[in-house]
């Protein structure tokens, strides 16, 4: 009894939290599965329950989303512009993250910082120049105007979690590589790469998981539908003057869900991130 | 095989002087240990050595050849750090193989020679496990292991037995000395331990503030120490030293015994001694005290197990020393000075 | 060792890459590039553009001086997106601190089940924001009073009558909550984890200090744990603010800025000007005001970084 009156508060007091944040996922889950009179019924009758399943479920609007929207194309631009932007990150910030934190001394700190503070440079200041630069090179409404443009929030978040990582890792064992007959670069290579694989991960994850949220550039650089993201297409193609509710809550749930559990693996390495060096005591 | 040696070898971190100033020369073949507080600059200077940390100024000599320029992969040399610094992704085997990889010998080679090493240290049977399955002793054995299997010139230790407990200290001393001579290879081992610098040492050198305050055997640095550094850092309780006029006197706690145990023809200089604590250690009594007159710094006296005359805290006692065993200071500059009486 | 004699003059050019003054810089150029080209410059270019005429499509302008400016001090809608980016950002930020300062709290002290709460709690803030306002969207029947499920529960409770609908999105003051309703919604999570971050960081040998030296609990909270928090809530403050002011994500899709524009904020004028109605210069001068507000989080963050240096 006293066990259940001191952990009673705090599991209601979670249990609230956790149906305001669940709930618009539970909905497009239910959504999903019903069928369209049960759906669509108007909601002043009070005997129709929305939260239960008043109909039996149905797979109909899975069905509809994958064989007539072009959701299965914006599945695959998403995945070929994140694939994209991923190696430009990697490529991009492992010799810079490294650099920040073992060659470039005092001022690599500095600069760390100078790094990250781009990063809150947000879109909103720079679409309107970007559709120029995208426009002048020619790459409206393709692809490649996203692949060129989202590492611009990739690199610098990206750069400044390598830095945090290959500074956890013991000089020692590089400075033991050099001592035993490798360049730098080898070094970097053998020893330092393959122990910092989780932060590679790390990166690899949060440019992907990123190229799966982004709205704003997509929408200005994008107005084909067969060259749209999820995030962009989901919202602006598949609604159409009449809502067609249930494809729509389906492919929300089946892009929002992945992307949440693969963030979710990754979530303290990305708030180390975030809190940087505010939290490191 | 190789000379090692620096001239003039500097290295300021923004005002901080780690190294000042230092000429040294490793003959082939010797171990040499630098000796050291921490914060002397002696594994700064060690880090120059082998390349890892570019001199302010000064010039590094391996082989007779200046090294300054060249990166540590061309320096032949081989070094074992304090952490060890196994790669804690590879084996025990491909932790050895590393730097035979690095010059790109054939896998037949590599395997011979690796065999060759883990033989030598004794951990054949430990190859196929990675660093954390092995215990204190046989990542040390790893690491030198690694470092000579390519049968470098040089061999940089850095503090590698500091991370034993204490009870493996003896043991791994004793291995790394025999070791050392078998192998002969030229040695510069860095630690803080004056017993280790003492047990190992060919020659030590003792650093201090970025410079080398005296090189010598281990004898020269007890018993003759350059100076008033040298002989408090040196020794265990330090040595005692007493202001007399521009002079300090210098002697070592176990000189300094009770005036009956001498016999009667030696020339003595005498004190009267006050007795404040008495230590028993087991092996040894330690008195702390000071001495009668002017001067009132503290003076400790080591008496061995065979001096059994009995000694009160809180009374004065007729001590002496052999005149041999005083050392005389520069009050001013620390300096050793002639003997004068 | 013959061979060592001949590497020797060579040296210069062949360990060129070992030199950690070249390789250093080196290694981080691509990264500095990329900044500099495709953040440094766009925001200068920005700031070009609101003094020209510029539009969509033709790529000569012309400088026009401040009449972009005078254009928008002019323009009504631009004091209403003004306001209504301050009213969501500072709004839905004190909920968001308020709700995440409790939830952090209760999350603090591990308990069955905790991961999956953990996991349920987040999904708001990594699931795609332009997928889930459509979501909100179909609960709220923005698009369609008549669907809405908040209406029928508010209908079931009571709490409306049988006749009484909430348009959601058709009239201002419900459209403007449900903007921040879904912003809290978004942001709470990140607040929490993050102030999550900093109470668990908290050496616990400080708080047990605390309480063998006779602190009581509120006293620790305001003399220790309050104190040593500040960094991280700024950070989770600074975010926050970034966050809100700049997305246009929600309003876009939830409102378009309706009804009547009433729901504007800078980032979706801007981008109804200078996208939409093709008017660059317009919207780059709109986008501009959206800068004082990164310098100063900017200042508050560098601020924040050199006193954690320091300590």
């Amino acid at each position: 009894m006293r066990w259940l009156r001191s952990w009673l508060p705090l599991y209601a007091l979670i249990f609230l939290f956790v149906a305001f944040a669940v709930f618009p996922f539970y909905w497009m889950t239910i959504t999903t599965f019903k069928q369209d009179e049960d759906l669509f019924h108007v909601a002043t009758d009070p005997k129709h329950n929305p939260y239960l399943f008043n109909l039996p479920p149905t797979l109909n609007h899975l069905k509809q989303l994958i064989f007539e929207t072009p959701y299965a194309t914006f599945l695959r631009n998403t995945i070929l512009v994140g694939l994209l932007v991923v190696a430009i990150t990697l490529l991009v910030t492992v010799p810079a993250g490294y650099s920040l934190a073992r060659l470039t001394g005092q001022w690599g700190e500095k600069l760390g910082i100078g790094i990250f503070l781009t990063y809150l440079v947000p879109p909103t200041l720079l679409f309107i120049p970007l559709a120029r630069l995208v426009s002048l090179l020619g790459l409206s409404d393709t692809l490649w105007s996203l692949v060129l443009i989202y590492p611009t929030f990739t690199i610098p978040f990206c750069t400044w979690l390598l830095m945090g990582f290959f500074k956890s890792i013991p000089k020692d064992i590089e400075e033991q590589a050099l001592i035993d007959g490798y360049s730098r670069l080898g070094a970097i290579l053998k020893t330092v790469l393959p122990l910092s694989l989780p932060g590679l991960l790390t990166v690899v994850i949060f440019s992907f998981t990123l190229v799966m949220q982004e709205f704003v550039y997509a929408l200005t650089f994008i107005n084909a539908v067969g060259k749209m993201t999820i995030s962009l297409g989901v919202p602006i193609a598949l609604v159409h003057d009449v809502y067609r509710w249930g494809p729509l809550m389906a492919a929300v749930l089946l892009s929002s869900i992945p992307v949440a559990i693969l963030y979710n693996l990754f979530l303290d390495r990305f708030i180390a991130g975030f809190t940087g060096g505010a939290v490191k005591g | 095989m190789a000379i090692v040696e620096v001239r003039d070898l500097k290295k300021y971190f923004g005002k901080v002087r780690a190294v000042d100033g230092v000429d040294l020369t490793v003959q082939d073949g010797e171990f040499l240990v630098l000796l050291g507080p921490s914060g002397s600059g002696k594994t700064t200077l060690m880090r120059m050595i082998a390349g890892l940390e570019q001199p302010t100024a000064g010039q590094i000599f391996i082989d007779r050849h200046v090294v300054n320029d060249l990166p540590p992969r061309a320096r032949k040399i081989a070094m074992v750090f304090q952490s060890y610094a196994l790669y804690p992704h590879k084996t025990a085997f491909a932790n050895i193989a590393f730097p035979l990889k690095a010059q790109g010998l054939r896998w037949e080679e590599i395997r011979e020679r690796v065999e060759w090493a883990a033989k030598l240290l004794g951990i054949a049977h430990l190859l196929d496990r990675r660093p954390r399955e092995l215990s204190g002793g046989e990542r040390q054995r790893v690491a030198l292991a690694r470092a000579i299997v390519r049968e470098p010139s040089v061999f940089l230790l850095d503090e590698p037995l500091s991370n034993l407990d204490a009870k493996l200290r003896h043991a791994a001393r004793d291995e790394l000395k025999r070791f050392q001579r078998n192998i002969g290879t030229t040695t510069i081992y860095v630690t803080h331990d004056q017993i280790e610098a003492m047990g190992l040492g060919d020659r030590i050198a003792i650093m201090n503030e970025g410079k080398v305050r005296q090189i010598g055997t281990p004898y020269e640095v007890y018993h003759e120490p350059a100076d008033t550094f040298v002989a408090t850092f040196v020794g265990t309780p330090p040595m005692n030293l007493i202001a007399r006029a521009e002079r300090l006197i210098g002697f070592r706690p176990e000189s300094f015994l009770p005036k009956e145990i001498y016999n009667a023809h030696e020339d003595l200089v005498s004190f009267s001694f006050h007795v404040r604590r008495v230590e028993h250690l087991g092996s040894d009594r330690l008195l702390y005290g000071q001495l009668a007159g002017k001067d009132d710094s503290p003076v400790i006296a080591k008496l061995p197990l065979t001096v059994s005359i009995p000694i009160q805290e809180g009374r004065s006692y007729e001590f002496a020393v052999r005149c041999g065993d005083l050392k005389f200071f520069s009050r001013e500059s620390g300096w050793r000075t002639e003997p004068e009486f | 060792m013959v061979e060592a004699a001949r590497e020797i003059p060579r040296a210069r050019y062949r360990y060129l890459l070992d030199r950690e003054r070249l390789l250093g810089p080196l290694l981080i150029s691509p990264a500095i590039g990329y900044i500099v080209l495709l953040i440094g410059l766009p925001l200068l270019l920005a700031i070009y553009l609101s003094f020209t005429n510029a539009i969509s499509g033709q790529l000569s302008a012309q400088f026009v001086g401040l009449k972009n400016f005078q254009t928008i001090l002019a323009d009504p809608l631009f004091f209403q997106a003004l306001k209504n980016t301050f009213i969501f950002t500072s709004i839905s930020m004190l909920i968001v601190l308020i709700l995440a300062k409790i939830l952090a709290l209760a999350l603090l002290k591990s308990f069955p089940g905790r991961p999956i709460v953990r996991f349920l709690i987040l999904l708001p803030w990594v699931a795609p924001i332009s997928l889930t306002t459509l979501s909100w969207d179909w609960v709220l029947g923005a698009s369609n009073a008549t669907l809405s499920t908040v209406n029928w529960t508010l209908r079931a409770v009571g709490i409306l009558g049988p006749q009484d609908w909430i348009w959601w999105t058709s009239y201002t003051t419900p459209a403007m909550a449900a903007i921040i309703l879904i912003h809290v919604w978004r942001m709470l999570p990140f607040a929490t984890i993050i102030l999550l971050a900093g109470l668990t960081s908290i050496p616990q040998e400080i708080q047990d200090a605390a309480v063998v030296d006779g602190a009581g609990f509120w006293r620790r909270f305001f003399e220790i744990i309050l104190p040593l928090m500040l960094p991280i809530v700024a950070v989770a403050v600074l975010f926050g603010i970034i966050f809100t002011a700049t997305d246009m994500t929600v309003v876009y899709i939830l409102t378009r800025g309706g009804p009547y524009n009433s729901t504007h904020v800078l980032a979706s004028l801007a981008w109804q000007r200078g996208i939409f109605g093709g008017q660059l210069g317009q919207g780059a001068a709109i986008a501009i005001f959206l800068f004082p507000l990164l310098l100063i989080v900017a200042f508050f963050m560098l601020r924040l970084a050199r006193r954690t240096e320091v300590t």
